[in-house]
C-alpha cells in the first residue's frame, strides 16, 4: 500500500479517535448544567411517612374512686392508639399513654373541697405541664367536687375530672371515660379533617373548613375605628388599654403559635360601600345578610393593611355609623338583629357596628363625644379571634361540665389542639412542597440546583423526620417548632428564584442548533471511517480466495 | 265503615301533611346545600393582567388591559391585588394628542385611563421571565410587595393577556416569546403550590385559541379571542388619535362588564355568548374540561370582582370588667387638666442666639487663625 494511503487513513482514524473520545466527553461536560445532589429516595419516602400523635396522659385515682384490689393493681401504663380513618396518603395514628397512679396527700386534700375550682386552684402546681400532655383525676363516685348529674368535668388549665366507679371492670369503664375526655381536650378526627382540608379529595364546601387561617410564621393584627361622620361623633377609644388588658394576654397564650404584632388606627370620613334600608317598625336602620358582602370592599383600599408587613393580616373594624344612619343594626337571615351586630369574613377579620347611645344627643350640641365601651367590642373581637384562628367548639362527651375560658380567653388544651392541628398542617404542606419540587426537577433536566437550595432541602427532610419522631414521644412544642421549620425551608428551597425553567427546548430546535455546528465536521470522518470498514474488511476476504 | 273510612282519610291527609313538612325542610335544606355546592370555594380574588406590546401603533392593547382592569376595580378588586404589567407608557407618549387619556371608544368616550391607575411592571420590566416569577412566586426578596401575587389556596385568578401572538406562541415586546408549553408548566407549578383555587384565562390575540391547548392543571378555565389559524381583529380606529383604539373582542368584553354590578347574578355562559362571528369576524373560543363546576354556576364576579364570604358572629368571650377602668378614667382626667392649658409653638428659629452664637464663635476662630 502507498505510505500516503496509510498515512491518510491513519489521519483519518486519529480524527475520528480526538473527536470521539476527547471531544465528545468535552462537549457533554461542559454543556451540563450544575445540578447539586438531592435526596430524592428520602422525599419519596416522606410521602409513606407514619404519624404517630402521642398524647400523655397522667391518671390519679384518689382514695374511694375504685374498688381496692383494682387500687392495688396501680401504678402502670395503658395504652391506647387508634387510627385516624381519613384518606389521605400519610398514616395517622392517635395514641393515647396513660400512666395510672395513685393520688398524692395533698392532691387527696385538693379533691375532697367543695367545688372544681378551689380544687383546681389548690392543685395549681409550681411549673406548668408540658405542651400536649394531659393530667384526669379520678374521684370517687360519690364525691360532691362535681355537681351530681355531672360525670366528667373539663378545667381551664390542662386537667380534667372524672367520676371513678366501684365495679369489676373499674378499670375499662373509666378508661373509656378518660379517652372521651382526653380526646376532647386534644385530638379527634375532625380537628385533623381540617388541617389536612387542602390535601383532601373530600369536599372543600364546609365553611368550618374555609375559615381559619393557615399557619403562618407570624400574624399581624389591625384594629381600626371608623367614623364616618366626625361633624356629630367626636369617638375616643383607648385601643391601647384595651389592647394591653384584654388582647395582649390572648395574644400571650398564643404565642407558640407564631408571633404576633398588634397596631391600630383611626380612619375618618370612611364609608361603609352598602346603604343601609330604614325599618319603621323599630324606627332603625338595618343592613341586611346580602348586603354584607359587599361592605368590606370600598373599605379595603384605605386599611393600608397590605403595606404592614408579609404576614397574613387580620383586620378589625369597629364602624360607628352616621347620625343619619343611627341606630344601625345587622340582620340575619330571618330578619333578627343580631345581638353582637358583627360579622366576620373568612381569613380576612371581623366588622362590628357600634351604636351611640341615643341620650346622648339631648345633653350637648355637636359633635357628641362618645366613649366606646372597649370591654363590650373586646368580647366580640375575641371572639372573632378565635374563630378566625379555627380554635373550634370541642366535642365535649354527654354528661360533661366545661369550664369557660379564663379571663384571657383562651384554655391550654385549646392552644395544644391548635398546635396539633399546625403541626399535622405544616407536616402534610412540608411534605407536598418537597414531593412536587423533586418531581419538577426531575422532570426538567436542565435547571440548575444551587447549592444553596439542596442545603434547604436537607434540612426540610430533616426538619420533617425530627418532627415526626417529636410528635411520637409526645413533645408537642419542640414538635410544632421542629415542623414550622420544615414549612420554612422546604418553600425557601421551592421558591428559590434561581429555579426558574425558562428555556423550552422542542426537539427540532435542538437538531436546528447542534446540526450546522456539527454536521460539517461529522460527515467526513464519517465517511473515512466507513471507506477504511470497507476496504480493511476487503483485505481480510482476499487471502482467503487466493489459498 | 264510614268511621274507619273517615280514619283512614284523616290518616292519609296527616301522612300527606306530614310528608309536605318533610318535604319541606328538606327542600330547604337541599337549597341550602346546593346554594353552598354551587358556590366557589374561593375568599379573594386576584388579577394579573399583561399588555405584551410596545410601540405607538400598538396603542390598543394597552386600552385592552387598561379596560380590563378598570372593570376589575371597579367590580371590587383593590389595587394591592391587581398586577398590571403594561408593556408601553400610551398615556404619557409624545405621540399622544391627548396626554394623560388612554381612550376605548371612538370620539373618546371612555378614559379608560382614570385618575387611579397603579401599574406595577411598565415599559421594559415586561419581559417573559418577570411574568413566569410573578405566576410561579419565585421572585428576588427584594421585590415590593406591590409586585407579587400574593395568592394562596384559596383564591380565584383572572388571568389577561394581550398582544400579538401566533401558533402556540405569545410575543412579549418584539424581541421574545412564551410558548402555550412554558404557560402550561407555570400554570402547574401554581396548581403544585396551591397558589390558586380557580384560575380564568382569558387571552385576546391572534390565534389566541392555541395558547390554552396545553393546559394540564385542574380548576382552569380559558377563553380566547380567536381560534388557531384566525386572526384577532381591531375595533375602530380614532381619527384624532390616528390608531386603533381597541380589539374587537375586548370591546365587546368590556361593552358586557359595564353592565355588571357586584350584586348580579350574571354566569359564565353569557361571556361564552359575547363577541358572536358577526361581530367579531373571528370566532371566540373557550375551553372548560379542566373547571370542575359547570361555567352556569360561575358567576362573573367569582372572578371579575370580589365578592367575600360573611358570616355573623354570633358568640362572644365572657371578658371581666377589672377595676382597672377607675385607672383609665383616673388617667383621661389627669390628661384633660394637661390639655387645658393654653399650647404655643416653640421658637422655631432663634435669630437672636444664632447671631450672637456667631460672634461668640467666630472670635476663637479668628484667635486660632492668628496663632499660626
Amino acid at each position: 500500500m502507498p505510505s500516503e494511503v496509510v498515512r491518510g487513513k491513519r489521519a483519518a482514524l486519529f480524527f475520528a479517535a480526538v473527536a470521539i473520545v476527547l471531544g465528545l466527553p468535552l462537549w457533554w461536560k461542559t454543556t451540563e448544567t450544575y445540578r447539586a445532589s438531592l435526596p430524592y429516595s428520602q422525599i419519596s419516602g416522606l410521602n409513606a411517612l407514619q404519624l404517630r400523635l402521642m398524647v400523655p396522659v397522667t391518671v390519679v385515682f384518689t382514695r374511694e374512686s375504685v374498688p381496692l384490689d383494682d387500687q392495688e393493681k396501680l401504678p402502670f401504663t395503658v395504652v391506647h392508639e387508634r387510627e385516624i380513618p381519613l384518606k389521605y396518603k400519610m398514616k395517622i395514628k392517635c395514641r393515647f399513654q396513660k400512666a395510672y397512679r395513685r393520688a398524692l396527700d395533698y392532691e387527696e386534700e385538693a379533691l375532697s373541697s367543695g367545688s372544681a375550682q378551689e380544687a383546681e386552684a389548690m392543685l395549681d402546681e409550681p411549673q406548668e405541664q408540658a405542651e400536649g400532655s394531659l393530667t384526669v383525676y379520678v374521684i370517687s363516685e360519690h364525691s360532691s367536687l362535681l355537681p351530681q348529674d355531672m360525670m366528667s368535668y373539663i378545667g381551664p388549665k390542662r386537667t380534667a375530672v372524672v367520676r371513678g366507679i366501684m365495679h369489676r371492670e373499674a378499670f375499662n369503664i373509666i378508661g373509656r371515660r378518660i379517652i372521651q375526655v382526653a380526646q376532647a381536650m386534644s385530638l379527634t378526627e375532625d380537628v385533623l379533617a381540617a388541617a389536612l382540608a387542602d390535601h383532601l379529595p373530600e369536599d372543600k364546601w364546609s365553611a368550618e373548613k374555609r375559615r381559619p387561617l393557615k399557619s403562618s410564621l407570624g400574624y399581624e393584627i389591625t384594629f381600626s375605628l371608623l367614623n364616618p361622620d366626625p361633624k356629630s361623633h367626636d369617638v375616643h377609644w383607648d385601643i391601647e388599654g384595651a389592647v394591653r388588658r384584654y388582647v395582649q394576654p390572648f395574644l400571650n397564650a398564643l404565642s407558640a403559635a407564631g408571633n404576633f404584632s398588634v397596631d391600630s388606627q383611626i380612619l375618618y370620613y370612611a364609608m361603609l360601600g352598602v346603604n343601609p334600608r330604614f325599618d319603621s317598625a323599630s324606627s332603625s336602620y338595618y343592613l341586611d345578610m346580602h348586603n354584607l358582602p359587599h361592605v368590606i370592599n370600598p373599605v379595603e383600599s384605605r386599611l393600608g393593611s397590605s403595606a404592614a408587613s408579609l404576614y397574613p393580616v387580620l383586620n378589625f373594624l369597629l364602624y360607628v355609623p352616621e347620625l343619619a344612619h343611627s341606630p344601625l343594626y345587622i340582620q340575619d337571615k330571618d330578619g333578627a338583629p343580631v345581638a353582637t351586630n358583627a360579622f366576620h369574613s373568612p381569613r380576612w377579620g371581623g366588622i362590628m357596628v357600634y351604636n351611640v347611645d341615643s341620650k346622648a344627643y339631648n345633653a350637648s350640641a355637636l359633635p357628641v363625644r362618645v366613649e366606646v365601651d372597649m370591654v363590650r367590642v373586646m368580647e366580640v373581637f375575641l371572639a372573632q379571634l378565635r374563630l378566625l384562628f379555627g380554635i373550634a367548639q370541642p366535642q365535649v362527651p354527654p354528661k360533661c361540665l366545661l369550664s369557660g375560658p379564663k379571663s384571657e380567653g383562651l384554655t391550654t388544651w385549646e392552644l395544644d389542639r391548635l398546635l396539633w392541628a399546625r403541626s399535622v398542617e405544616n407536616l402534610a404542606t412540608a411534605t407536598t412542597t418537597l414531593t412536587s419540587l423533586a418531581q419538577l426537577l426531575g422532570k426538567i433536566s436542565n435547571i440548575v440546583i444551587k447549592d444553596n437550595v439542596a442545603s434547604e432541602v436537607y434540612r426540610a427532610v430533616a426538619a420533617i423526620q425530627k418532627s415526626a419522631e417529636e410528635l411520637a414521644s409526645g413533645h408537642l412544642a419542640s414538635a410544632f417548632v421542629a415542623s414550622q421549620e420544615a414549612v420554612t425551608s422546604s418553600e425557601c428551597a421551592f421558591f428559590d428564584p434561581s429555579l426558574l425553567h425558562l428555556l423550552y427546548f422542542p426537539d427540532d430546535q435542538k437538531f436546528a442548533i447542534y446540526i450546522p455546528l456539527f454536521l460539517p465536521m461529522a460527515v467526513p470522518i464519517l465517511l473515512s471511517l466507513v471507506k477504511i470498514f470497507l476496504e480493511t474488511r476487503k483485505s481480510w476476504k482476499k487471502p482467503e480466495k487466493t489459498d | 265503615m264510614a268511621v274507619s273510612h273517615c280514619f283512614s282519610r284523616a290518616a292519609s291527609a296527616f301522612t300527606a301533611v306530614l310528608l309536605f313538612s318533610f318535604g319541606c325542610v328538606a327542600a330547604s335544606h337541599i337549597e341550602d346545600q346546593a346554594e353552598q355546592f354551587f358556590r366557589s370555594g374561593h375568599t379573594n380574588n386576584w388579577a394579573v393582567l399583561v399588555c405584551t406590546s410596545r410601540f405607538w401603533f400598538n396603542y390598543r392593547h394597552v386600552a385592552n388591559t387598561l379596560s380590563v382592569y378598570r372593570s376589575v376595580k371597579r367590580l371590587g378588586i383593590p389595587d394591592s391585588h391587581i398586577v398590571l404589567m403594561l408593556a408601553d407608557d400610551m398615556a404619557c407618549n409624545p405621540r399622544n394628542p391627548k396626554p394623560a387619556t388612554v381612550f376605548s371608544h371612538k370620539n373618546m368616550e371612555l378614559n379608560v385611563y382614570g385618575d387611579d391607575v397603579e401599574v406595577d411592571y411598565r415599559s421594559y420590566e415586561v419581559t417573559v421571565e418577570n411574568f413566569l416569577r410573578v405566576l410561579t412566586g419565585r421572585i428576588p426578596p427584594s421585590t415590593p410587595r406591590s409586585k407579587r401575587l400574593l395568592s394562596d389556596d384559596r383564591s380565584n385568578i383572572l388571568i389577561y393577556m394581550t398582544g400579538h401572538g401566533g401558533n402556540g406562541f405569545l410575543k412579549f415586546q418584539d424581541s421574545e416569546e412564551i410558548t402555550n408549553i412554558e404557560l402550561a408548566d407555570a400554570f402547574e407549578q401554581m396548581w403544585q403550590k396551591r397558589r390558586y383555587n380557580e384560575l380564568l384565562f382569558i387571552i385576546d390575540t391572534c390565534q389566541g385559541a392555541s395558547m390554552y391547548e396545553r393546559f394540564y392543571s385542574p380548576n382552569i378555565m380559558a377563553l380566547a379571542s380567536s381560534q388557531v389559524g384566525e386572526d384577532s381583529l381591531s375595533h375602530q380606529p380614532d381619527p384624532a388619535i390616528g390608531v386603533h383604539l381597541m380589539d374587537r373582542y375586548t370591546f365587546y368584553v368590556l361593552e358586557f362588564l359595564e353592565e355588571i354590578n357586584p350584586a348580579s347574578q350574571t354566569n359564565m355562559n353569557d361571556l361564552f355568548q359575547v363577541c358572536p362571528k358577526s361581530l367579531c369576524v373571528s370566532t371566540p373560543g373557550h375551553r372548560t374540561d379542566l373547571f370542575q363546576r359547570d361555567p352556569k354556576n360561575v358567576l362573573i364576579t367569582d372572578f371579575f370582582g370580589s365578592v367575600r364570604k360573611v358570616e355573623i358572629t354570633t358568640e362572644t368571650i365572657n371578658l371581666q370588667q377589672d377595676s382597672e377602668i377607675m385607672e383609665s378614667s383616673y388617667k383621661e382626667d389627669q390628661m384633660d387638666e394637661e390639655l387645658m392649658e393654653p399650647l404655643k409653638y416653640a421658637e422655631q428659629l432663634p435669630v437672636a442666639q444664632i447671631i450672637h452664637q456667631h460672634f461668640e464663635d467666630s472670635f476663637p476662630l479668628c484667635s486660632a487663625l492668628h496663632s499660626f
